[in-house]
């Protein structure tokens, strides 16, 4: 397993609307989903995905029903809902303007001040 | 605690409940399961599969837990455990929970029930279609648009109403099916009446406008459902048919809808026949302008764009033009114009449902107080916990929330039963009838806004009680407490929960005076001077008219009637009186009176209008009413000129300055007949037991034809023998004539009604209120005793005598009793003198009442503090200073 970076607070319900806007997903299939667009550079405990999952519904942005997996299993299946698509911009765009200041702050050099 | 907050958690736990415990698990289970796959794709075998899909999925209990936690919110959790919590810790104190909860229960119940009949009475319009723009003249004596050829000139001039009609009571009217007249009470209405209701009729037809056509031209009856259906056993076939009404054929023509109860809110007819039948039935005739009494009220729905003083001022108009046309006859007042169902009775009823309100409201106040107290001694005696749970880390908002828990649970349960109680109360004033020969009835319907407003105020009154402790639990000092454990704040200021106490002990003094003076009152208008004697006195009331007699005839029935009644064995004096007698169906007529000199009998020309009786000779012996000067009537002063007449005192005194002075002084009356005073009687009530005191007349009977008349027959004999013998003599003279005969007292209770009501309803909450201080002393006492046992032990090991224990340990308790008890004292005289409205002669300033009140109120603090005092003197030092 590669090293794997701690996950930053808040950020485990950006990666989840990531992988869930890419299509339904059953709970460990969004799991595989972050493994996968990460490049698995991130640590998830498994088990903390439920809450935070649970935690999006109750707010109304993803919506949950139940279904049958590829393995032939019944498991629930998340999927956005609209006002979890217009989070999921905006939390997009506050994320890409936060990493430009911090990437822009930590390639300053000397010179450029 | 954000209210929306908890709302949405309430919410979104109802639409998740199934996504709760059991829903979670298993889609925690689908996910090791799905991980057990792909390990097992990866080579290796199922068991160790699924343990390592278990151990990376990491605790899964926690999680658990935390999804759980996630789904549903944590705030209903937190006031689910909290309403757990509550419950628990209030059953480790029943005694409290069943003090508050009775307090809350006794002042919610009166609450619910006087609000109930206050929304029926006064809220409420009478149940007819747009009722809320019903609006009409003020019924009263000698009011303006009360006679049928006023209405008329009203009904053309006006321009506020879309229509006017009208209608008459019509008390004791014999129906008669063929077999058996019985008495029923009717309205006589005008030809429109129904179709200014909007009316439809459940059965047949009503009568209409254009069937109307003059006196004694439409005998058409129309019953009400409840009549029909108790009288005639919701038989259809009773349309088209004949029934004698006061002996006259009469069609009945159909029945009016089953939730119609006529146009007075309290007063709900049996029958309905035009008004143009009225006189032919024994009623005033409708061609007399100067008759008041032809007509109860006029009403109509106002047009468009009208209110209710527009229409006023256009109605005083036209009775200023009328006034002009007809001196004589119109008044000439100030009209009044008000929603239709109470008329002139809405002013004292809502008056008194106000006052009662209030007086409710004080109790629910008093019992607040009440558990304000009970509530913050509760709390201070969990101070400890209090600091505890502070010391570890809960917040004050926390245990505020708490607390207000507690107190909305004991609100509601207080609530709920205090409305259990209260309902079966309501239902049975619904179908309450005072009296057996007036038609009164309280038209209470138990509906959601009754429970509606006892849940609200049950709400209200948790919040208020909770509100006391706050300042108990912000200012506790967990450190302070917690070192130094409970020792109680036993200081000499004065607290919060002593003002509460004495807040409450002086409404309830004040319950108990306004209820002593009602009591008092309504004693001394049963032992008043009525100006008669109404003990051993029998009435039998005849309506010639319905028994088709000439007027000629009047006067020979009149007195073979007196002759055969003076034969009854035991019969001590018999009497007439025209129309009715005194104090009997509020009802009496004016006359008015003019100076021997006067020759204008204008209407403004009046020198004063006294109360007016024709009385046969005997009249004031059967009645027992003293003749102060001069003579009784004789059958021969029909033949007397000038009219002889008699006076009471207080028409001698304004007339003539004197009751010698009166003697053969000459007046006239309205017509202008000269009248010679020849004796001066005792003055007496006439038309209610509260009126300030009025001058009357009495003429001789003989003169006057007037069909309707009691004959008042004095006997000490048992008054069922007396009525049957009475029955028997007149129907000897008159088989078919129909006779309401009762004791005067009987009567009686129609002007007693209001009197009795207050004190029966005052008496109540001035019970509640005796039973709440008793709570409320013996609480404050119990808990200054249980504070300071173990000062008294010392005191009492030091040997201090049993009387300076007591003092030590109750004084401050009975002092506060004192002065709450002063305070209310107070206030209850200044409300004892509004009771003077409505009960005969209330007045607070009564050495009865005074010594009364202080007595009651010294006896509930004996028995309030008994049981406390026995604990302080029973203290064993030894044992209490072994304990700590």
């Amino acid at each position: 397993m590669p090293d794997q970076a701690q996950l930053l607070p808040g950020t485990l319900d950006l990666l989840i609307l990531k992988a869930v806007s890419l299509g339904p997903l059953h709970g460990y299939g969004v799991l595989l989903r972050i493994a996968q667009i990460t490049g698995s550079a991130l640590l998830i405990e498994q088990g903390a995905l439920y809450p935070a999952l649970f935690r999006l519904v109750r707010q109304g942005l993803l919506k949950a029903s139940w279904g049958v997996s590829e393995n032939n299993r019944r498991a629930k299946f998340y999927e956005l809902t609209a006002a979890g698509r217009k989070r999921f911009r905006e939390e997009t765009e506050g994320w890409n303007r936060v990493a430009a200041a911090m990437a822009s702050a930590l390639g300053a050099t000397a010179e450029q001040i | 605690m954000n209210p929306m907050a908890f709302l949405r958690s309430l919410t979104s736990r109802a639409k998740h409940r199934d996504g709760s415990a059991g829903e979670i698990d298993e889609e925690l289970r689908s996910h090791i399961a799905h991980r057990a796959d792909d390990l097992v794709r990866g080579g290796m075998d199922r068991a160790r599969a699924e343990r390592q899909a278990r151990v990376e999925f990491g605790g899964l209990e926690h999680y658990k837990e935390e999804s759980h936690q996630a789904f549903s919110g944590s705030l209903f959790d937190g006031v689910a455990g909290d309403v757990v919590f509550a419950i628990r810790v209030l059953r480790k104190s029943p005694g409290f929970v069943v003090s508050a909860v009775f307090a809350l229960a006794l002042a919610i119940g009166a609450n619910a029930v006087v609000f109930g009949v206050l929304d029926a009475l006064v809220f409420q319009t009478i149940k007819v279609p747009n009722a809320k723009n019903l609006y009409g003249t003020q019924f009263g004596i000698d009011m303006e648009f009360q006679s049928y050829p006023s209405f008329l000139d009203l009904r053309q001039r006006n321009h506020s109403f879309e229509d006017l009609a009208a209608f008459n009571m019509m008390i004791g009217t014999a129906i008669d099916t063929g077999r058996d007249p019985r008495a029923a009470n009717g309205y006589s209405t005008t030809g429109n009446y129904f179709a200014v209701l909007n009316q439809q009729p459940y059965l047949g037809r009503f009568y209409t406008e254009s069937e109307v056509h003059g006196e004694g031209s439409a005998p058409y009856v129309v019953l009400a459902y409840n009549y029909w259906h108790t009288r005639f056993q919701d038989d259809r076939n009773v349309i088209g048919r004949t029934v004698l009404v006061d002996r006259h054929p009469f069609t009945v023509l159909g029945v009016s809808a089953p939730e119609f109860a006529g146009t007075l809110m309290f007063v709900a007819p049996d029958f309905f026949v035009p008004v143009v039948e009225q006189e032919t039935l024994g009623g005033n005739p409708i061609t007399d302008r100067s008759n008041t009494a032809t007509l109860f009220e006029t009403f109509g729905h106002l047009k468009p764009g009208v209110t209710a003083q527009m229409a006023e001022a256009d109605a005083n108009r036209i009775a200023a033009e009328l006034a002009k046309a007809y001196p004589k006859e119109f008044p000439g007042k100030r009209v009044t114009i008000s929603r239709t169902g109470l008329t002139a009775f809405s002013g004292p009823v809502r008056g008194f449902m106000a006052a009662l309100m209030a007086l409710a409201g004080m109790i629910l106040l008093a019992a607040c107080a009440n558990l304000g107290g009970l509530f913050s001694a509760h709390t201070s005696s969990r101070a400890k916990e209090v600091a505890l749970r502070l010391a570890l880390g809960s917040t004050r908002r926390r245990i505020l929330r708490q607390l207000m828990i507690e107190a909305m649970l004991l609100a509601l349960l207080g609530g709920t039963l205090g409305v259990l109680g209260g309902m079966p109360l309501l239902q049975k004033l619904s179908t309450w009838h005072p009296f057996a020969g007036a038609p009164l009835h309280i038209p209470v319907t138990v509906d959601a806004r009754i429970y509606g407003v006892a849940l609200v105020l049950a709400l209200a009154s948790g919040l208020l009680f909770s509100i006391v402790p706050v300042r108990l639990v912000m200012q506790a000092n967990p450190y302070q407490v917690v070192k130094a454990g409970t020792t109680g704040n036993v200081g000499r200021r004065v607290t919060v929960r002593e003002v509460l106490l004495v807040a409450q002990i002086a409404i309830c003094a004040m319950l108990v005076t306004a209820s002593l003076v009602a009591v008092r009152a309504l004693e001394r208008s049963v032992t008043a001077s009525f100006g008669f004697e109404p003990r051993n006195i029998m009435l039998a009331g005849c309506n010639l008219a319905t028994g088709g007699y000439k007027s000629e005839q009047f006067l020979e029935f009149n007195r073979s009637a007196i002759n055969a009644l003076q034969q009854i064995p035991g019969v001590e004096a018999v009497g007439s009186v025209d129309n009715f007698p005194p104090l009997v169906y509020t009802a009496a007529f004016r006359e008015n009176v003019f100076t021997e000199q006067t020759h204008d009998l204008a209407l403004s020309h009046v020198a004063i209008s006294p109360f007016r009786y024709n009385i046969s000779p005997g009249y004031l012996k059967a009645a027992g009413t003293t003749l102060l000067a001069g003579r009784d009537f004789t059958w021969h002063d029909d033949k007397v000129s000038p009219v002889p007449a008699l006076a009471n005192r207080q028409f001698a005194v304004r007339m003539f300055g004197s009751i010698n002075g009166a003697l053969g002084r000459h007046f006239r009356l309205s017509d202008g007949t000269l009248t010679g005073i020849v004796g001066v009687i005792e003055d007496g009530k006439y038309l209610s037991l509260t009126e300030d005191q009025e001058p009357a007349i009495m003429m001789p009977s003989m003169l006057y034809k007037v069909p309707q008349s009691y004959f008042v027959v004095r006997s000490s004999r048992d008054p069922e023998q007396l009525q049957a013998d009475i029955r028997a003599k007149i129907r000897k003279l008159d088989a078919g004539l129909p006779v309401d005969i009762q004791s005067w007292n009987q009567m009686l209770e129609v002007v007693q009604f209001p009197a009795k009501v207050a004190t029966m309803a005052l008496g109540s909450l001035g019970m509640m209120g005796a039973m709440l201080s008793i709570t409320g002393i013996f609480g404050m006492a119990a808990y200054s005793v249980s504070m300071r046992l173990k000062e008294l032990g010392i005191r009492m090991a030091l040997g201090a005598r049993r009387i300076e224990v007591l003092e030590s340990a109750l004084g401050r308790a009975v002092r506060l009793l004192a002065v709450g008890s002063a305070a209310g004292l107070l206030l209850g005289l200044l409300a004892g003198r509004m009771l003077a409205f409505i009960v005969y002669q209330a007045t607070p300033y009564d050495p009865l009442v005074l010594s009364g009140a202080v007595l009651a109120m010294a006896l509930l603090g004996l028995v309030a503090t008994w049981i406390p005092a026995q604990r302080a003197l029973a203290v064993n030092p030894l044992i209490l200073l072994r304990e700590e």
